[in-house]
């Protein structure tokens, strides 16, 4: 059905809007939950039992992304207000790193970065009308600014909420979030600005599957260190980052009602509505509008013959 | 006023007819002072600036927008709120064009005139919650995200503006005396109908899916698969409670336009309008209860948000099903106007559940969206240029009546 529809757009796209900017990307229309997962895509694996809070990876964060509002890196370092209060990713921040009381040993608070978690199947890119975001096969979503009207759907639609707008920009506001630094990763040996920086390795930059076995031999090698799950393995279809807990992930400020259904699935049932609707409502109508028409021919022919009969007498 | 002799010596020029009313431009001026007007001029005083404040100083100054809460009142109320009420043009459309139902050709006019303006002033509004509103036909002609329902709203939205014009210009070129147009555009009624039928049919219920990505962030007592349907068949009875009020409020206001006019018809009209009414509010009713029993979400019913669907679903929606009900059988017109106002309150009661109320619902109270004044503002003035266009129209093109000069429309 929904390749159906996808190839009458790409007629109708050829047929009626020649003027169209010729030279699209390859597959521009690809179908965003046609894609099971690249399977050589990349993703990090984020131990959250060895993070200091050091706040580093957010400077290198600023730093590779130029972003406002930039300090020196000591001034990270230093400041510990920062964790008063659980942060979230804003314009001018794509990471943040929170802290959390640790309910094994409250001497040694849980320190959790947070960034775009990089969906398999992401609902930033299903929401958008304008196609501006797209899942690389390096496993990066990535957001095109040149494209984007704006409407915001796509923050509604991230269950991490990770999209930020640039609310104080009048003229040319876009949407802001992690792109994995994607120009990095996409060459040989390049590392994520945050994994690369991170100096007790918290990070594991690697294939998503490698980063999965090792998840999985790390929480088998150390019985009582983890909790036996590794968050964004299942998650909404799957993302590119993954997480190791030593306590529940919901104590650490993880959604973990989220489920494992691809956010895109969703909205499936209702797009693939949409043809049948344009070729079963205009032949009902006309049915009911050709009864219509008969009944009314028929009753005036019944009063037109009534008159002939009354005027012969 | 000068005395009959000039009166019948005065000629009014095109503009003069066409605009003024007859009138010359003094006269025009001086027939504007009234009260409705200055209210409307301290609205638009207040709310003209609000918007250029608006497009000058971006999003953030004013409005309380923020990254947890990207939408407020100008989708929760102007576009869903908007374009569900104005889903009369549509249900009347239906019932005179496809159904042959004559009683109701009357209402066609003035219900398709207030589903044009409802559709074209939810655009509008939309325009400013736009980030980069210049891009607004990007969707259209840039980069096409088939995947998106937002898509799909933004087309069908575009396309039935396009369906409702057609259904509706006869009016202008009775104005402007364009015969020929005319009788291509009445020609065109009846497939413009049809293909109003299937847009409506898709892009009212898209709205409703537009929340289907957001399972996380709704709360589960609004949530359901079921909510494409939800939100069409509320729209449904929104289109008829509104096309109660507004021939209500139009036979009143514009009462010296109509010369034959039959409080008895009206009446009868609105008596089968409330029965629709109705049956479609039972309907909406027992979808409502089959989504709860589907997502098996009763054990919400007791807890304050429970409540406050309670609320909803019994006082705005079954509640008035009862009382049109009861209208209906005794033949109370008057009762079914009132409870029509009701109906109204409940859909836009329902539309800012599901987009704001009950939206982000597992955050705590501070990081919650409560409108900023200018937002407020704004949605007042958009929707008085809305009426003042309606007004407008009414005075000028055969809305209400028939053009003497012109047959009746056939197709």
């Amino acid at each position: 059905m929904d390749s159906n529809r996808r190839d009458f757009l790409k007629i109708l796209a050829g047929a009626g809007l020649g003027s169209l900017p010729t030279g699209w990307p390859g597959g521009a229309l690809a179908d965003v939950t046609s894609l099971p997962g690249y399977p050589n895509q990349y993703g990090v694996l984020v131990d959250t039992t060895v993070c200091i809070g050091c706040r580093r990876c957010e400077w290198a964060c600023k730093e590779a992304n130029k972003l406002p509002n930039q300090q020196s890196l000591k001034e990270y370092e230093k400041d510990q207000g920062a964790f008063r209060t659980i942060r979230r990713t804003h314009a001018d921040t794509f990471t943040v790193v929170n802290r959390f009381d640790n309910p094994r040993d409250s001497a040694k608070p849980i320190y959790v970065k947070k960034q775009c978690m990089h969906c398999y199947e992401p609902g930033c890119a299903s929401s958008c009308f304008v196609k501006a975001f797209t899942k690389r096969p390096e496993g990066a979503v990535t957001y095109d600014a040149s494209l984007c009207v704006g409407c915001r759907y796509c923050m509604a639609a991230c269950p991490f909420d990770i999209p930020a707008y640039q609310y104080d920009n009048a003229f040319t506001p876009e949407v802001t979030k992690c792109n994995f630094c994607f120009e990095k990763i996409r060459q040989q040996g390049g590392v994520p600005a945050c994994a690369a920086i991170c100096p007790v390795e918290t990070m594991t930059f690697g294939k998503r599957t490698d980063l999965i076995d090792l998840a999985h031999k790390k929480i088998r090698d150390n019985p009582g260190r983890y909790v036996n799950h590794v968050y964004g393995e299942g998650e909404v279809g799957g993302t590119s980052w993954l997480y190791l807990s030593g306590v529940p992930f919901n104590m650490i400020g993880f959604r973990t009602d989220l489920g494992t259904v691809p956010i895109p699935t969703y909205s499936k049932p209702f797009l693939s509505l949409v043809s049948p609707v344009f070729i079963v409502i205009p032949a009902l109508a006309m049915g009911v509008y050709s009864f219509k028409k008969r009944r009314d021919q028929l009753a005036e022919d019944e009063v037109r013959k009534a008159l002939e009969k009354k005027e012969k007498k | 006023m000068n005395g009959a002799t000039t009166a019948s010596e005065f000629r009014p020029s095109w503009v003069q007819e066409k605009l003024f009313l007859g009138m010359t431009w003094k006269d025009y001026l001086r027939s504007n002072y009234t009260p409705f007007n200055a209210v409307a001029a301290f609205i638009l005083a207040i709310g003209i600036p609000v918007i250029m404040y608006r497009l000058i100083y971006g999003l953030g100054p004013s409005t309380n927008l923020s990254d947890n809460n990207p939408w407020g009142i100008w989708i929760g109320f102007d576009m869903l709120c908007g374009v569900a009420l104005a889903a009369g043009g549509f249900v009347i459309g239906t019932a005179v064009h496809l159904f042959g139902m004559k009683d109701y050709n009357f209402l066609f006019r003035p219900a398709v005139l207030t589903g044009f303006l409802g559709y074209l002033f939810a655009i509008i509004a939309l325009t400013f919650d736009l980030g980069r509103y210049y891009r607004i036909p990007y969707p259209m002609v840039v980069s096409w995200g088939v995947n998106s329902v937002l898509f799909l709203v933004a087309w069908h939205v575009a396309l039935y503006l396009g369906c409702q014009f057609v259904e509706w210009c006869p009016a202008i070129w009775e104005w402007l005396n364009l015969k020929k147009l005319r009788r291509f555009f009445i020609k065109a009624t009846l497939g413009a109908t049809i293909f109003g039928v299937c847009l409506s049919m898709l892009h009212q219920s898209a709205l409703g899916s537009i929340f289907l990505l957001m399972p996380e962030k709704l709360h589960p007592l609004w949530y359901s698969e079921y909510i494409p349907l939800w939100f069409f068949m509320s729209a449904i009875v929104g289109g008829l409670a509104m096309t109660i009020i507004e021939s209500m409020a139009s036979h009143r206001i514009f009462a010296h336009q109509i010369k034959n006019h039959d409080p008895d018809l009206l009446d009868r009209v609105t008596l089968g309008l409330g029965k629709a009414t109705s049956v479609t509010l039972f309907a909406y009713f027992f979808m409502k209860i089959i989504g709860i029993a589907h997502g098996n979400s009763w054990a919400y019913l007791d807890t304050g948000y429970g409540y406050w669907y309670l609320v909803e679903i019994l006082g705005f929606v079954l509640l008035p099903a009862f009382a049109m009900m009861y209208a209906v059988q005794n033949g109370l017109a008057g009762m079914v106007r009132s409870w029509a106002i009701v109906v109204v309150l409940g859909i836009i009661l329902n539309r800012v559940n599901h987009s704001i109320i009950a939206f982000n619902w597992h955050l705590p109270w501070a990081d919650r969206y409560v409108p900023h004044w200018m937002e407020v503002v704004l949605t007042v003035t958009v929707v008085t240029i809305g009426i003042l266009t309606f007004r407008w129209i009414m005075n000028r093109m055969p809305i209400l009546y028939e053009h003497p000069d012109f047959e009746p429309e056939q197709h």
